[in-house]
């Protein structure tokens, strides 16, 4: 049990990169797609700030009276890591309009059919 | 005639809404920007940064194309002036380093931009953040247009 | 002052550039800016490589924050020439590209198209110096971002499935990356390479550590396309504008390989290898099968290519599961003469669209007579791809051959040899319909494409031959960075 309660913020984790994973590959949708990727980068958010945290530390902001703080470090990598994240996102959405534009559909396995009728011409 | 009355009393409810819109965001779109700056300018001593104060003050500009029209907002800043502002804080960001190898350190060497390396330190990372702020601010704007013109801009 | 600064003004000056190429609206002096721009990067990354080689590895950390708290770029013997590489593919496709991109992409996206590629260099060139597992990261997303923009700006409509599909792969390889170092950092407390190798070992048998080794080599592997999660390539090279395949098959691929070497043998120290070895070693000759033999059946030659590309790293990787000096240096001379062949052939086949517009296999009956100097050049492209003798490629699959004899793994000789022999097919297959078909009736008069289409080409297949001829000066590098790499690796 311990095992458990006291790792729980790496379970969550896990749970939740397994299930961005998991949406990223099995949904065909193109937008649903990304949003499965956002959650699995979240997940990797919630392990990097999860793991800076210092026991009975505070908020990392110098502050009188204060001793312990909790690493800073990871913080700032992950500040890193989300604008790479909303950068990928802005770009992929970008892609699923054009994408859209071009094919009138979303959906891959409707794009995969439109592309194999037009294949003998290509 | 029990439609008519209907229609306008509804339609009264709608004006009511726009009303509310209008005036409550001219209230706070300079709102907003100021906390922005605050967030951009207090990185140093507190959180925020240029990231977030440049997310932050994108969303006065996008809250104001929301409700009033994005051609409308579009005549506030032009398609020229995002792509400066994109152009301008990558360059300060990198100029500061720049500076800094001009001045006998490293590239992104802060302490030597002044005579105190301290108020350097300062001064480097306000500069800095100042043009990640510029940049992150100019390119969320150019997103939203772009999603929101859907046909070609640039 | 500015030699000290050459290893941030490598990475700074691209850098810089983008957004100045940003606000030039005209395409022509886009392109004119993004020339002068790539040249004086290739000369930093010469300047840089005689450095090292006279004087050793350069540290020179970031901001003056010393090493292990600061970000600290290190260019060894083996980033040193993957500087020289990046940026001379870089430097010779511009001219190249100054008439492909003008006839592929719309007039008034040309100087996005200049920025992106110059952001893409970018980001390659500072996954070479980074000495920083995070910054590693970020420098990946630079160059992998720009690449899914590059492919985009493709003409089909197919360019932006491609694109996305590789958005997706590329995102996932990436993140698993960062999740690996995120473990490494919760066990050893730093981020900085050379440190990370000092700490490692005390801490190497705990779970977190082997689990951050798996992310990381399958996040890499991702981005490097090896067999099984090669998927986003084929259509990627198919459908970009051919100067981005040009550019993005003789880099992208190779840097990835880089930093799979780095985050291997000088943080790891060789040790993944002892376990995972044999699983690359069966995975690296899947793919030089598999490439080859669906290359062979391919009807767009651009796709052929990109298959042949899979078989190709499929070799690279090879050399790296031998664990040996003589197998890592023939991974990275492969590394070295795929880029100047693989480089050479897509700007020849970019010629041929130039002027035919077409990329299909059918289309290019008779093609050996209508551009027999651009046809002559893949050909002798394609000999070096093969591994002919007196061509760059037959140095490497030698060492490569060599050290899967000296490990007495007859098995594997035998399998690259075979496999060679099939990217004679495949290279005969283009042979056959450029030379010995009848041209179509109604194609007009064709030309070669203009001069500064012809003179990259040229640059690259006389490179390849001279490499193939005089290798003394690759394999010496190659040698000599292999061995500092299996310094800490017990046999």
């Amino acid at each position: 049990m311990d095992q458990f309660a006291g790792l729980y913020n790496y379970w969550i984790f896990i749970v939740l990169m397994m299930i961005g994973f998991y949406i990223v590959m099995a949904q065909h949708n193109l937008i649903k797609k990304v949003v499965g990727l956002n959650i699995f980068q979240v997940s990797v958010f919630v392990f990097y700030i999860s793991m800076s945290k210092v026991e009975d530390g505070s908020a990392p902001i110098i502050a009188e009276g204060i001793t312990v703080y909790s690493n800073p470090l990871p913080h700032v990598l992950i500040l890193t890591a989300i604008v790479v994240g909303v950068a990928t996102t802005a770009l992929a959405l970008a892609l699923v309009v054009r994408i859209r534009d071009s094919y009138g559909s979303i959906e891959e396995d409707e794009i995969e059919a439109e592309e194999r009728r037009r294949e003998k011409h290509f | 005639m029990k439609n008519l009355r209907a229609m306008s009393k509804r339609r009264r409810r709608e004006m009511q809404h726009k009303e509310v819109l209008r005036v409550c965001s001219k209230l706070l779109i300079p709102l907003i920007m100021l906390f922005a700056l605050y967030v951009q300018f207090h990185g140093d001593f507190g959180p925020g940064g240029g990231f977030q104060a440049g997310v932050i003050f994108a969303s006065a500009f996008i809250l104001y194309a929301l409700i009033f029209g994005v051609d409308v907002g579009m005549k506030v800043l032009s398609p020229g002036a995002r792509r400066f502002f994109l152009a301008a804080g990558l360059l300060l960001y990198a100029g500061v380093g720049i500076a800094g190898m001009l001045f006998g350190g490293r590239y992104l060497n802060y302490s030597v931009l002044l005579q105190d390396p301290v108020a350097g330190q300062h001064l480097g990372i306000l500069l800095i953040e100042l043009g990640v702020g510029v940049t992150v601010a100019a390119a969320m704007i150019t997103i939203f247009y772009v999603f929101a013109n859907q046909d070609e801009s640039e | 002052m500015l030699v000290a600064n050459l290893p941030a003004l490598q990475v700074v000056l691209p850098l810089i550039a983008a957004p100045i190429c940003l606000l030039l609206r005209r395409s022509d002096r886009a392109w004119l800016w993004a020339t002068i721009v790539t040249w004086f990067c290739l000369g930093i990354a010469i300047c840089l490589l005689r450095e090292v080689l006279s004087v050793g590895a350069i540290s020179y950390p970031i901001g003056d924050w010393a090493a292990p708290i600061g970000i600290e770029y290190k260019i060894d013997l083996l980033s040193a020439f993957l500087l020289v590489i990046v940026s001379l593919i870089g430097a010779v496709v511009l001219p190249y590209a100054h008439a492909s991109v003008s006839s592929e992409i719309p007039d008034a996206r040309i100087y996005l198209f200049y920025t992106m590629y110059l952001l893409c260099l970018c980001g390659l060139l500072g996954i070479a110096v980074t000495g920083d597992a995070f910054n590693l990261f970020v420098f990946l997303e630079i160059s992998s971002l720009s690449s899914y923009v590059l492919i985009s700006m493709g003409r089909y409509r197919r360019s932006l499935t491609a694109a996305y599909r590789y958005l997706i792969m590329g995102t996932v390889g990436a993140t698993f990356y960062i999740i690996g170092v995120g473990m490494m950092y919760m066990m050893t407390g730093t981020l900085n390479m050379a440190d990370l190798a000092n700490r490692i070992p005390a801490v190497a048998e705990t779970r977190t550590i082997q689990v951050a080794i798996a992310f990381i080599v399958v996040g890499l592997s991702l981005k490097l396309a090896i067999f099984p999660l090669h998927m986003w390539l084929p259509n990627a090279y198919t459908f970009a504008p051919s100067v981005v395949t040009i550019f993005l098959a003789a880099t992208a691929t190779k840097v990835a390989v880089y930093a799979l070497l780095r985050m291997i043998f000088t943080v790891f120290g060789g040790e993944p290898l002892f376990v995972i070895g044999e699983v690359l070693m069966i995975l690296s000759v899947a793919a030089m099968f598999v490439g080859s033999l669906v290359a062979i059946y391919q009807t767009n030659i651009k796709r052929m290519l990109a298959y042949s590309s899979i078989a190709q790293i499929g070799y690279m990787v090879l050399g790296i599961s031998f664990i040996t000096t003589t197998g890592l240096a023939g991974g990275i001379i492969h590394l070295f003469n795929h880029a100047l062949v693989k480089g050479a052939l897509f700007m020849a086949v970019g010629g041929m669209f130039f002027r035919i517009a077409s990329v299909r296999l059918d289309d290019m009956a008779g093609i050996g007579k209508r551009m027999p100097i651009t046809t002559g050049c893949f050909v002798i492209a394609g000999l070096g791809l093969i591994g002919v003798p007196l061509t760059a490629g037959f140095i490497s699959k030698w060492y490569l051959v060599s050290a899967a004899l000296e490990k007495e793994m007859w098995l594997i000789a035998v399998l690259i040899l075979i496999s060679s022999l099939l990217a004679v097919i495949y290279i005969w297959r283009v042979v056959e319909v450029a030379y010995f078909r009848a041209p179509p009736k109604r194609a007009a008069v064709m030309s070669e494409p203009p001069l500064s289409m012809l003179i990259p080409l040229f640059i690259l297949t006389g490179a390849s031959i001279y490499f193939g001829i005089d290798a003394s000066r690759t394999v010496d590098i190659a040698m000599a960075a292999a061995q500092f790499l299996m310094i800490g690796v017990a046999q």
